[in-house]
């Protein structure tokens, strides 16, 4: 078991530097966002996520979960801590005040949330998931919906699940065939979902279930999927609650990882529930919550990654094996230059990605609360454009992380009891739910790239540009990073070129390149949050300001990531650029 | 009881690696997390537990130093504390100096117990609460693990080096926390939103007419030095002559 310190410090920087807290804090609405009140909510939910959630996450592991007698057991320390988390009021954090939540920016539930899932990835799905259905309840529930169970939803006292996967409807939602049937007031669901992510449990009284479902006479594939709540225990129109509602858990999932977490099988059986939205509309109100999903998973990469690294780093500290070339025996293993290497790839490869996702969780925040209507597009666009990366890279590059961190350990960390074993299992789920890699690599060329003819990845190749000629050329400290950046948005430049020139060669080309393009992408916008820290951090150590030693780590660190990252771009664009080629040359028989 | 005075101070977060300024001037302060003195945040606690028990009426949190020390207020404010002062002071001020200071405050406030950490975790001083006592003229109860409230007076359980020790004091009394007494509780989120809209007031140190001049100079600051590496040695016999060339004797 290892210990968890929430790094406040870069969550900090971050937020304040690269997402830009003091421009949030200028909308209306988030005038009580101050950096100091978000450091305070950061520092006490540090200590929460530190001292109480964190240290439940192995037994999560160790224990999973079951079924008994219709009932899903998870371990008693998830429950607790689920009460000390609602009690204290974090379950709301960024929703709006109207309905019971804190009404902080998405950017400080992001960071807070972050803690939360390095702390137990496999508990903290359970509150993630409550906030989304909660937000398409908010966004698309009639109001009597939205007065039956949503401050409830917002207070943690309900939970909330997405229920889309059939056996034959994982990715593919057209092919879903779970049924409903109006009856008076509401509907009766009939069907069975699978992988549902704390699809029951008795943390809370009530479970609000989001369902996709077909309704009689819809039309075929994911026009004709309309969204339904289906309350695990009936509700009166007073509020109390009553009957178990036909919604049961048959079987949980045994999984590679986040065993503490139930991934159930739920059967509907004539259950009653409430249309959400508009019939036939339900894809689109589901996707509400998958953006916000999309890049809370994306963090779950930086999350994980995070809590890898501080296992993996205070066993390089303790370790003592082997010694230094020139006589120093007995040393620590931190002192090895290949050890140093797999550290400073974790750290380099973490503070960029949480750049890039805090960045992003910026943009949502702009993109809802800006005033004027043109700056609300421009900022969804470029929501809409990270979204995908911030997804697709985060989890993937999370997954070389981890599996880094194993490997600092040697032959220890192959062992459960170590403990590195687990961040390796935990990780493994995050390029999958949510959309795969495949799905957000496809979304971003089709969707984000394609449909508006390469407009916002333009903006963005212009924002990238624009930080290296801001890099002062004379600064020894950023030459590196500036020559590395400058270097990485041509191989960008470049493959969205070819890409326009291209795309339509072949049917089978966009999907063919779309990974690469989508590891391309991450790994510049990454290096970019990288230089944007490094100039920050050169900044204040000239002005005499912040943490000396934290800021000249960061130039560090961003020069790491820049001479040893970086370069990967001209790799992904070189592949790229080879099309749909022999990706689709062989027939079927000869693999 | 009607009020509770609970003095804080703001230190080096208890996480932090200490770092001595190059020049050896002081320790490293900037940009470093700064938090409430864990000692004092366990006094803070009991006298929110007293009140929520209804054995006190008002937490008052003071605290004396720089502007920033709003930020450990806001804390004590969002752990509780129904209000804060910072008598502020642009330079360090010592415990006799701190004591005379809180003095003062006791006097403008007339609380009926005054509870501190027992020490400071920067400088260990462990003088504030005693010389307050003196200064107070009323009963002291250092080191206190237990805490129950009676007519008047308080039942203390002290931390000894013996063990431990259960006095009565009258009231009011100064009171010093241990690290036993409680374990302090999770700030919720809507406290911490809260706090930030109650007002601290702040009084200038200067307006107390206390001289709160250093009266010790500092001449420079050190890291301790590095553990050399240990030696084996193959018996009693041995250790005995290795003890005896440090320059250790019985």
């Amino acid at each position: 078991m290892s210990d968890y310190r929430a790094p406040v410090s870069d969550m900090l920087f971050a937020i304040t530097h690269l997402a830009g807290l003091e421009r949030i804090n200028r909308l209306p609405g988030f005038e009580e966002a101050t950096p100091d009140l978000v450091e305070a909510v950061l520092d006490e939910a540090a200590q929460l996520a530190n001292e109480v959630v964190a240290p439940v996450n192995e037994i999560g592991d160790r224990e999973g979960t079951r079924v008994e007698d219709g009932k899903v057991v998870v371990p008693d320390e998830f429950k607790t801590v689920y009460r000390q988390f609602t009690a204290g009021g974090w379950a709301g954090i960024s929703q709006s005040s109207d309905i019971g939540g804190m009404g902080l920016p998405y950017l400080v539930g992001l960071a807070v949330e972050e803690m939360w899932q390095s702390a137990s990835l496999a508990w903290s799905l359970c509150p993630l998931l409550t906030q989304g259905a909660a937000r398409a309840i908010e966004e698309h529930g009639s109001d009597a919906l939205k007065a039956l169970m949503l401050n409830k939803m917002i207070a943690g006292e309900w939970t909330g699940t997405m229920n889309l996967t059939e056996p034959q409807a994982g990715s593919d939602l057209a092919a879903i065939r779970s049924t409903a049937v109006a009856d008076g007031d509401g509907y009766r669901i009939t069907g069975q979902k699978i992988f549902i992510t704390w699809g029951d449990h008795e943390m809370t009284d009530n479970i609000i279930h989001l369902v996709l479902a077909r309704l009689v006479d819809a039309p075929p594939g994911v026009r004709g999927l309309s969204l339904f709540a289906v309350p695990k225990r009936l509700i009166g129109t007073d509020g109390a609650l009553g009957e178990r509602n036909e919604v049961w858990p048959v079987s949980v999932e045994h999984k590679l990882g986040i065993h503490g977490s139930p991934t159930c099988v739920l059967s509907f059986d004539n259950a009653f529930g409430y249309l959400v939205g508009e019939p036939n509309s339900g894809l689109a109100c589901m996707f509400t919550m998958m953006n916000h999903a999309r890049l809370g998973v994306g963090l779950e990469g930086v999350a994980i990654a995070e809590r890898a690294y501080q296992q993996a780093l205070g066993y390089a500290r303790d370790r003592v094996q082997g010694q230094k070339p020139g006589g120093k025996s007995g040393v620590a293993i931190i002192e090895h230059p290949d050890v140093r290497r797999m550290l400073m790839h974790m750290k380099a490869h973490i503070e960029a990605m949480r750049g890039l996702a805090y960045t992003a969780g910026a943009h949502l925040d702009y993109a809802h609360h800006s005033p004027d209507a043109a700056s609300r597009d421009r900022e969804r666009a470029r929501l809409e454009l990270l979204t995908p990366v911030v997804k697709g890279w985060c989890t993937e590059t999370a997954q070389s992380l981890a599996s880094i961190g194993l490997q600092v350990h040697g032959g220890m960390g192959y062992v459960e009891e170590t403990g590195a074993a687990q961040h390796l299992r935990d990780a493994r789920i995050t390029t999958i739910y949510e959309g795969t890699t495949g799905i957000q690599a496809n979304d971003l060329i089709g969707r984000k790239i394609l449909r508006d003819g390469g407009q916002a990845l333009r903006d963005l190749i212009g924002d990238i540009q624009a930080t290296v000629d801001g890099l002062d050329a004379a600064d020894e400290r950023l030459t590196a990073i500036r020559d590395a950046l400058q270097t990485g948005v041509g191989e960008l430049t470049a493959a969205a070129q070819w890409l326009a020139e291209h795309f339509a060669d072949d049917a089978d080309t966009p999907g063919a390149v779309a990974f690469n393009f989508l590891m391309l992408m991450g790994t510049v916008c990454g290096g970019w949050q990288m230089a944007r820290a490094a100039a920050v951090a050169a900044g204040q150590i000239d002005a005499g300001a912040g943490d000396r030693s934290f800021c000249a780590a960061k130039i560090v660190t961003a020069r790491f990531f820049a001479e040893q990252v970086l370069p990967l771009a001209g790799a992904y664009r070189a592949a790229i650029v080879t099309g749909a080629g022999t990706t689709m040359a062989l027939d079927d028989e000869q693999f | 009881m009607e009020k509770i005075m609970v003095c804080l101070k703001r230190v080096v977060d208890y996480n932090v690696r200490i770092r001595v300024k190059p020049d050896q001037s002081g320790v490293v302060t900037e940009g470093v997390k700064m938090s409430i003195n864990p000692f004092d945040e366990i006094a803070l606690e009991e006298a929110l537990r007293l009140r929520e028990q209804g054995k006190a009426t008002e937490v008052l949190v003071v605290t004396i130093g720089s502007a920033d020390c709003q930020q450990q207020l806001r804390t004590g404010l969002a752990m509780g504390a129904d209000r804060a002062v910072l008598i502020e002071s642009d330079h360090d001020v010592e415990p006799l100096a701190a004591a005379r200071i809180l003095l003062k405050m006791i006097e403008k406030e007339n609380p009926d117990l005054a509870l501190l950490g027992k020490q400071a975790i920067d400088d260990d001083c462990n003088q504030t609460a005693q010389m307050l006592a003196a200064l107070w003229d009323r009963p002291q109860a250092t080191f206190a693990s237990k805490l129950e409230v009676n007519d008047g007076s308080l039942r203390v359980t002290r931390e000894v080096d013996a063990g431990l020790e259960v006095i009565d004091v009258d009231l009011p009394a100064v009171v010093s926390s241990d690290l036993r007494l409680n374990e302090p509780r999770y700030v919720k989120l809507p406290d911490i939103m809260k706090a930030k809209k109650k007002s601290i007031e702040t009084i200038a140190i200067d307006s107390f007419g206390v001289d709160t001049t250093p009266a010790f100079a500092v001449t420079e600051y050190a890291a301790p030095p590095v553990r050399g590496k240990g030696i084996m040695v193959d018996d009693v016999a041995g250790l005995v002559d290795a003890l005896k060339e440090k320059g250790f004797s019985l």
